[in-house]
């Protein structure tokens, strides 16, 4: 029960990114396991004090974007200089971050600071991945972009797996103290999933409430062209909600490294996890996509408690009703 | 002249491919490529069942690999546990798809948007789970030793009599189903893609449909499933699992999702392309493993940014089918409904209101139509037309009040029902499937004339029926003046003629009444003289007609009688004349002095 809370809080945590990355691009954002466990592999790779294979990927991604980018701005009649400038402006945070891992990682640093570069490392693939793949086909249909979305995840688990291997990891937890409160155990790592999940949420209410660029996303995600109307470039918001999804999704990924093992294709099934959270509130409720969340983790403990190889069966299958409701909930909207 | 060699040999292109096959078989090619012909043709299977479902009908399954699972899976079990023949096993794994598939797809097909694609995931993954966690199949190990088809004493085996049978097989589908497409069912199904509206108001049940083609391509994965478990001689889990689905999507969109010979190009392309990486990228990287995905991912990505159609657009084009009028040259017409006389009141409305929340848009609309009249719906903007008019035709509920058409009351019945009972529409935003030419645009509105079944239109037993359609919605083109335009891809056509294309595959459904929604928004002065004319023709010819319109010109000219609105409610009706000279009227749409 309390493993199931634990981990619905994690699949909550990635329905959250499901919701803020559909609401704001239209995206259904199936890559997003593959962030999760990036991170935590980077951070097992780190541990053994080698250079994780992402930030190869990292910089290629970068080099690619930063050339989309300077192409774009040749094409719109810019100045070398000014091109020189976008592409440096691309490719520096992956560079930094890159040059970064390159001298930690053999230096077996604490763990924390470990996993703040992990963090790091992962939210630079949010808007690289963006650009790359999905910034030319903003106008598409959800449709194709839900298919590339998911040639997207195809290609990065193949990558997971070059870089990583076939082997799964399990991360030390981060705080490994229990404490037990009446006949309830609590281990360190559940109350910091607890902890830090309430947090995200928290800050993420006050960003979208409290402060402009938080606006304009979610007016981004109500009416895209008026919203070019007023000035803000959906390109941008496009980006910025790639990035704070990536940086979710490390978050995420680094507190459920040290519940399972991790393989370089496990993050697709705990990705899916969070999704059937996010599609059970309809892919718009930020506080739904949490509590189902919930709800969802404590149906697979249950499952595992009573037929642990259907686990997943059951999971997967009882998206299929919640499917059937919310669409007709959704009722038919005609296309105009 | 050149025409007619074209046209002879189009008579012989499927024999001329079966030949083919022959050919192939008989050269010395060698083993490897039959081998993986062999799968290609396996794959093709699977794939024309999502061309049909994702390129036509315009619904993404992921899932499809799970249907391939269903088939292959019955035929293994039985032909192993109860040494069944597989010719029988093939006919069982077949029920059980259908079956499954007619669960799944009553549940998930009414989901709409990118909830289907979703649920098809979802299914996808739970079979996968389900095969691998079942003793009775052998969990995530599968089935092995599953034995080779045979006809008679013939074994088909895994090489060049298989690969002949394969093909064959898959041409024949392919031929069966450009013959579906080329008919009454399978028009329908193409006009579904572009929105279920004008289907619906055509009287074509689109959810029937939906069904329909999800099972039939269900049948072909499941179909595939038999032939690869026979091939493969063994079926494993990952055979049919999530990757599998994705893959065989993969396939279709490369190779064209909207072109049934795309199912070919794309599973050649994949298989090919798969196989050589799974050999080279190894090599490259120096440990093995599946990195083939990283490559289709981005070919995927790339395909859709730069070529959205798939490969065989670049030789497909457009794919019209042209028709011609031998066609249709000494069919009967098609039965046609007795007309009541005119003079007799035909359409009533009595007090129809329709509230959205607090906003009365209607208020107690009533006003009645004669057969053979042509009766104006006019008022300024947000007076309440369009939604008399959704009311009237069944798009929106009332809240209250009664409308009988015929003597029977109506303001309960779907879209469809109330076409079928005999009224017809056009859209003020115009509706048509601008692939198709502008003849079988206009027989779509024949499609509840027509009675051919699935399995007539499939082996092509529905000619006569067919031509009668044709000859029909031919005779609807010229009376509505676009004879010049049969054969062209309706999306060529400028504005007006598409209005006019619209009101003849209207007039196509035989109507009683025909409804007309702004026919004149968008047209040029000339073209609005030429829709002048039609309607009046049709007037001549005793069609009933109600006609919501803005220009005070056309309205004025064309109808006998007109009703007024402004804010729900009926401000007028009278004449033409009279509304002209009504104080009333003229406030409402000038403003008073005060």
């Amino acid at each position: 029960m309390l493993d199931g809370t634990t981990n619905g809080a994690v699949y909550g945590l990635l329905g959250l990114v499901i919701v803020l990355v559909f609401s704001v691009t239209r995206i259904i954002f199936i890559p997003q396991g593959e962030f999760v466990a990036y991170a935590a592999l980077s951070l097992a790779v780190m541990q053994m004090g080698k250079v994780p294979g992402t930030i190869w990927l990292l910089l290629i991604l970068a080099v690619v974007a930063a050339l989309m980018n300077s192409i774009e701005a040749q094409r719109h009649g810019q100045s070398l200089s000014q091109i020189f400038k976008i592409f440096l402006k691309t490719i520096a945070p992956s560079l930094l971050v890159s040059a970064l891992t390159i001298w930690a990682s053999p230096l077996h640093l604490p763990l924390l600071i470990q996993a703040l570069i992990c963090v790091f490392i992962v939210t630079c693939f949010g808007p690289l991945v963006y650009r790359v793949a999905f910034q030319s086909l903003e106008d598409a249909s959800s449709l194709v972009l839900l298919i590339v979305s998911v040639a997207v995840h195809l290609a990065m688990t193949g990558l997971g797996l070059l870089f990583f291997g076939a082997e799964g990891y399990r991360n030390p937890p981060f705080w490994g103290d229990s404490f037990e409160w009446g006949a309830l155990r609590f281990s360190g790592q559940t109350i910091l999933i607890f902890a830090l999940s309430l947090v995200l949420i928290f800050a993420l209410w006050i960003y979208f409430e409290k402060t402009l660029t938080g606006k304009a996303l979610r007016a981004t995600a109500i009416n895209r062209t008026g919203v070019r109307l007023m000035g803000i470039s959906s390109r941008k918001s496009g980006n910025l909600c790639f990035t704070l999804a990536a940086l979710i999704c490390a978050v995420s990924g680094l507190l459920i490294g040290p519940t399972t093992t991790i393989f370089y294709d496990s993050g697709f099934l705990i990705g899916l996890k969070g999704f059937v959270a996010a599609i059970i509130a309809g892919l718009t409720s930020y506080p739904g996509a949490m509590l189902s969340a919930i709800v969802v983790g404590i149906i697979e403990s249950f499952g595992s408690f009573w037929a642990s190889n259907f686990k997943e069966v059951i999971v997967f299958t009882l998206i299929i009703p919640v499917l059937l409701w919310r669409s007709i909930k959704a009722g038919s909207h005609e296309e105009s | 002249m050149r025409n007619l060699e074209l046209k002879h040999l189009k008579n012989f292109q499927w024999p001329l491919l079966l030949l083919l096959v022959l050919v192939v078989a008989a050269i010395p090619v060698p083993d490897f490529w039959i081998y993986q012909a062999n799968y290609i043709g396996i794959y093709s299977i699977t794939c024309l069942g999502l061309v049909l479902l994702t390129g036509i009908l315009g619904l993404t399954s992921f899932g499809q690999a799970a249907f391939v699972g269903i088939g292959a899976y019955s035929t293994a079990y039985l032909t192993l546990n109860f040494d069944l023949s597989p010719w029988l096993s093939l006919f069982i794994g077949l029920s059980i798809t259908t079956l499954s598939a007619l669960v799944i797809g009553l549940i998930t097909l009414r989901m709409s948007g990118h909830y289907l694609p979703l649920a098809t995931i979802a299914w996808g993954l739970s079979l996968y789970y389900l095969m691998g966690n079942i003793d009775a199949l052998g969990k995530y190990d599968g089935l092995q030793n599953i034995k080779s088809l045979s006809i008679a004493s013939l074994n088909l085996g895994q090489g060049r009599i298989f690969f002949i049978f394969t093909w064959i097989c898959l041409i024949l589908f392919i031929r069966s189903l450009s013959k579906f497409l080329d008919s009454r069912l399978g028009r329908a199904v193409r006009a579904i893609k572009s929105g279920s509206q004008m289907p619906q108001a055509m009287g074509i049940n689109t959810f029937h449909f939906k069904v329909l083609i999800f099972c039939l391509s269900a049948l072909l994965s499941s179909f595939s499933g038999w032939l690869l478990a026979h091939f493969q001689h063994s079926v494993t889990p990952s055979d049919f699992g999530l990757k599998m689905g994705i893959e065989y999507l993969f396939m279709t969109v490369v190779g064209g999702a909207g072109y049934l010979w795309g199912a070919v190009i794309g599973a050649g392309i994949y298989k090919i392309l798969d196989d050589q990486l799974q050999v080279l990228l190894p090599m490259l990287i120096g440990t093995s493993g599946s990195y083939e995905v990283i490559v289709f991912g981005m070919a995927m990505v790339l395909i859709l940014k730069y070529l959205p159609d798939g490969i065989w657009s670049l030789f497909g084009g457009l794919n019209t089918i042209e028709h011609q009028h031998e066609l249709w040259a000494d069919a009967e017409p098609l039965p046609a409904k007795t007309q009541s006389n005119a003079g007799e009141v035909i359409l009533k409305v009595n007090k129809i209101s329709k509230r959205f929340g607090g906003l009365l848009a209607v208020n107690e609309v009533s006003f009645s139509i004669k057969s053979g009249e042509i009766k104006g719906l006019i008022g300024p903007n947000g007076a309440g037309k369009s939604t008399t008019f959704n009311l009237i035709t069944g798009v929106l509920p009332v809240t209250s009040g009664e409308v009988s058409f015929l003597g029977k009351r109506v303001e309960h019945l779907s879209m469809r029902e109330i076409s079928q009972l005999g009224i017809s529409r056009t859209f003020q935003h115009v509706k048509m499937i601008p692939e198709m030419s502008v003849l079988e645009n206009i027989a779509i509105g024949a499609h509840t004339r027509g009675h051919a079944g699935i399995t007539a239109a499939l082996t092509g037993q529905d000619k006569r029926e067919e031509s009668r359609i044709f000859k029909e919605a031919h005779k609807q083109l010229l009376r509505v003046g676009l004879g010049n335009y049969m054969n062209e891809p309706a999306g060529n056509l400028p504005m007006g003629p598409q209005r006019l294309m619209e009101i003849a595959r209207a007039l196509c459904a035989d109507p009683t009444l025909l409804l007309l929604d702004e026919p004149a928004a968008g047209l040029r002065f000339q073209e609005k003289n030429e829709l002048a004319q039609v309607i009046k023709n049709l007037k001549a010819e005793g069609v009933s007609v109600l006609l919501v319109e803005h220009d005070m010109d056309l309205v004025m000219k064309i109808c006998d009688s007109l009703v007024v609105m402004e804010f729900g409610n009926v401000l007028v009706e009278g004449s033409p004349v009279e509304i002209q000279n009504n104080p009333q009227v003229r406030a409402a749409y000038l403003g008073t002095e005060h």
